[in-house]
């Protein structure tokens, strides 16, 4: 028989036009949770690099990364610590656009994005083409806050939003998945909030890196 | 049993800490030793199937086996603090899981390495898992708590810091109150700021590993001024607490 609280009930409307994944609630906020101390980048200085397995790495100037296409895109984004935002309004280049600029090498199958701070995080390819990623740069029609992850962070919003790397600076294609910053720390290799994957525990147990759900 | 596997806690104490923050100590089937800055995620369950989380930091030391203690300020219209709150009394049960989280942790280290807190409010309470676990452990880290809140009534842990730092020299707690500080009060009343936090840094004996815990703005702003004054990044630990923040 399942654990109830007893007298507990929902507080707010559950349902609607919008789903909560598992475990989450909804927020009106946009909550800042890192670990360290805010980077502070200059603008000038700044770069975006794709390297590993392509055939020829590629960097862009921030006047460089502006001029590509950019688009509006409108997620859900939910975060591993509970709180899921809905509607949240981006603009910004999307991966399918950046990915135009390399040639893969056909075993690239991973990727750890890495951002100025240090921070990393891994995704399977997969989870970035189609639609499925973007590099933010502007939130709610402004320059994306330092604290939020600005000048330009990765937005993969179908997983939990550590994956989402502040800060980014790059994206490294890889053979093998590689464990980032809070995935070392003991958190999911993918981070899929409709199957609550919070944790390395809560992985598939088939969930070696060659056999992620992609 | 992982440690990362749902049990069931029942509450054995709860204490009333401020008028908005309440500490539910919980006896544990399946306790596990945590680090001083982990936390336990809280999940409730309604009759109707419904379900939600949210993670609380450790209050109490590993020293204090088989239960864990939770400070949980009340949120205003907050699901989980407010069922805590109003409809938790001792003897009821809670479903939990823990202890997690591995980066906001006390590693203590060598005896001599300062430690230096700075807690925004309910921030604290990961803070005094580290000092309760320096205190227990017997641990002689000089340590300092710069502690900012807004008003007497909020100063959670108040007598157990006061008793804790009148006994021991090595520690040093320092109070400052952003909008009213008590009649006669001597001591900072403004937001925590470069100079307060160089005279924090001075009662230590050398450059301390820092942990920073409260609201963002508080957060940013403190973790900012650490590097201005020199503190390596790798030196600066943040977490942050807000209404939604975790």
């Amino acid at each position: 028989m399942p654990f109830i609280n007893k007298g507990f009930h929902a507080k707010r409307p559950t349902g609607g036009a919008h789903k909560l994944p598992p475990g989450q609630y909804e927020t009106q906020d946009f909550p800042v949770l890192t670990a360290g101390p805010t980077p502070r980048i200059n603008l000038a200085n700044w770069e975006f690099r794709l390297e590993g397995l392509v055939e020829n790495p590629v960097k862009w100037s921030w006047n460089e990364f502006n001029a590509l296409p950019q688009q509006s895109f409108n997620p859900d984004i939910h975060c591993v610590t509970k709180w899921s935002k809905f509607d949240t309004k981006w603009r910004g280049v999307s991966l399918d656009t950046l990915l135009e600029h390399v040639q893969l090498k056909p075993e690239a199958e991973f990727v750890l994005a890495f951002s100025y701070g240090g921070y990393t995080t891994n995704l399977p390819l997969a989870d970035l083409r189609n639609g499925q990623a973007f590099i933010g740069l502007q939130y709610e029609g402004k320059p994306l806050a330092p604290e939020h992850g600005g000048p330009a962070r990765l937005v993969v919003p179908h997983l939990y939003f550590w994956k989402s790397a502040k800060w980014v600076q790059g994206l490294r294609l890889m053979e093998v998945n590689k464990p980032g910053f809070w995935e070392e720390a003991g958190y999911s290799m993918y981070g899929d909030p409709w199957k609550e994957q919070r944790y390395g525990s809560d992985d598939d147990d088939e969930a070696d890196p060659s056999s992620l759900r992609r | 049993m992982s440690r990362l596997d749902w049990q069931i806690g029942t509450v054995v104490a709860i204490t009333t800490d401020t008028p908005r923050v309440k500490t539910f100590t919980l006896s544990l089937p399946h306790w596990t030793a945590h680090r001083a800055g982990q936390h336990y995620d809280l999940r409730l369950s309604a009759a109707d199937g419904y379900q939600t989380e949210r993670s609380y930091s450790i209050a109490s030391p590993p020293e204090q086996t088989g239960e864990i203690a939770l400070t949980v300020e009340l949120i205003a219209d907050g699901e989980v603090s407010g069922y805590l709150h109003e409809g938790v009394a001792v003897g009821d049960q809670l479903e939990l899981r823990g202890p997690i989280g591995g980066y906001f942790v006390w590693p203590a280290g060598a005896p001599a390495a300062p430690l230096l807190l700075v807690a925004g409010g309910s921030g604290v309470v990961p803070l005094m898992a580290m000092l309760r676990h320096r205190q227990r452990a017997g641990l002689p880290n000089p340590a300092v708590l710069l502690f900012s809140i807004r008003t007497p009534e909020e100063v959670i842990y108040q007598q157990e810091l006061e008793d804790m730092a009148a006994a021991d020299p090595a520690f040093t707690l320092l109070l400052t109150y952003t909008r009213q500080a008590p009649a006669g009060w001597a001591g900072y009343h403004h937001r925590v700021d470069a100079a307060m936090l160089a005279e924090a840094v001075a009662y230590l004996p050398g450059a301390p590993q820092c942990y920073v815990c409260g609201p963002t703005g508080l957060v940013e702003n403190v973790a900012t001024l650490l590097q201005t004054q020199g503190l390596p990044d790798e030196a600066i630990r943040t977490e942050r607490f807000g209404p939604t923040g975790g």
